[in-house]
């Protein structure tokens, strides 16, 4: 199956986040991150599973700084979920599964 | 994912809690034995309890024998995995959440099905406890609370966030060290906090740490308060030995003080020491109930190192591997 997941830039990021009809969940990740690189595929499959109900996106901290920036990110992996543009969740470091689908449970 | 994990069949001749060097090598070892080894490897995080260990937290491994260039923690790791898979373990990536231990054995243990959520019962012959360790937080108010907003104790994933900033490292031993080394790529300028006056670290990593112009040393001295409202802005210092109190201005503080063993589940049912670690027979890997073997930090304050840990679970192997030869 195709990965499900797309990538935001800091060109894409407000017109994919703030026009998207689901959540979206943004994952902040960096190339250099091994928790990163551990969640995924855990992520793809949330984001397979959660089709219609939310929109699983990531943005390469190292390219998109502007994004970076405005939501003082400063930690990868870090997970925000937007509903409508606005930030509802934020989740620092990297989690299991089941963990990541109670904390989104009260959005999708 | 397999049907033998299934509490209905037959008990699996060996189970390995953990994933780090110890217990990949405890899984390569027992596949290789026929063992047919089902590890339960943990869930991802950010912490040290992760699939493949603290190793996973790390970048340049210089001291693991083999790769002369140094190797990436994560691509070691990757190595070991896939090793351990080729001769034939099972690898599941689930956290261990309780244990019902018995000498002699059948072990029972219990972890939640990533996919599913629901509880998977799991029967064990023996069982290898390879969970390590994990980063010791300061336990300052607060401290969660800005962890991901200027309080880290993972260098490798937030120092590219300091670029150009002051940042403290607290801690005096190698990986305090090595952090603070690290965070000098991006840092304008680190300051170890160390309450002693001299260093734990290698004389190595010390004679980098020195030579270093961008890091100071603040001997003596023990974060007191963390500092900042929506993010951290400083750190209060106070001198051990004046008990005078200063504030240090940084923006980031990483924490490396030490490790505590992830020996949660096993409370009651092994014998641990004082500090938690598991306690094993001198010169083996067999723990205070028969059937049941410790491999890698979860079992050893002493060396922590990613080759004792592996060669720790090479010892775990064989122990099974015997243990199980002379029960039948």
């Amino acid at each position: 199956m195709a990965a499900v997941t797309t990538a935001l830039t800091d060109a894409t990021f407000d017109e994919e986040v703030g026009a998207s009809p689901e959540p979206v969940l943004v994952d902040f990740w960096a190339e250099w991150c091994g928790p990163c690189k551990m969640i995924e595929p855990v992520l793809e499959e949330i984001a397979q599973e959660n089709v219609g109900r939310l929109r699983v996106t990531k943005l390469n901290v190292d390219d998109n700084l502007e994004v970076v920036r405005r939501f003082g990110v400063m930690s990868v992996p870090t997970l925000i979920l937007f509903k409508e543009g606005e930030q509802q969740l934020r989740l620092v470091g990297a989690k299991g599964k089941a963990q990541l689908l109670q904390e989104l449970s009260r959005y999708i | 994912m397999s049907n033998a994990t299934n509490g209905s069949d037959q008990p699996r001749r060996v189970v390995v809690v953990g994933s780090g060097p110890a217990g990949l090598t405890a899984a390569l070892y027992t596949a290789r034995a026929n063992l047919a080894p089902l590890v339960l490897e943990g869930e991802p995080s950010s912490t040290g309890d992760q699939p493949g260990g603290q190793l996973m937290l790390t970048t340049e491994v210089e001291n693991y024998p083999g790769f002369p260039e140094g190797i990436m923690g994560p691509e070691l790791m990757g190595h070991m995995r896939a090793q351990a898979e080729r001769f034939g373990a099972e690898i599941v990536a689930a956290k261990v959440t309780r244990v019902k231990l018995q000498d002699g054995g059948p072990h029972t243990l219990w972890y939640t099905d990533p996919s599913t959520g629901e509880e998977v019962q799991v029967e064990a012959l023996a069982v290898v406890m390879a969970t390590g360790a994990q980063a010791i937080r300061l336990g300052l108010p607060r401290e969660l609370e800005l962890t991901g907003h200027g309080v880290s104790t993972c260098a490798t994933c937030d120092g590219f966030f300091f670029s150009g900033q002051d940042i403290a490292v607290v801690g005096g031993g190698d990986s305090a060290v090595e952090e603070a080394t690290f965070l000098t790529r991006f840092a304008k300028a680190v300051t170890v906090v160390h309450r002693r006056a001299e260093l734990r670290a290698s004389k190595i990593m010390q004679e980098r740490a020195f030579a270093n112009p961008k890091i100071r040393f603040a001997w003596n001295r023990v974060v007191t308060e963390l500092v900042g409202d929506q993010k951290l802005e400083g750190v209060k210092l106070r001198d051990v030995q004046s008990g005078g109190e200063e504030e240090l201005g940084v923006t980031g503080l990483f924490v490396a003080i030490g490790h505590s063993p992830n020996t949660g589940i096993l409370k009651g049912q092994v014998e641990l020491d004082s500090d938690g670690y598991v306690v094993t027979k001198s010169g083996t890997t067999a723990t205070s109930v028969d059937g049941v073997f410790a491999a890698g930090d979860v079992a050893d304050k002493r060396y922590r190192q990613a080759v004792t840990a592996a060669g720790s679970g090479c010892m775990a192997a064989i122990d099974v591997e015997r243990w199980l030869e002379a029960r039948a």
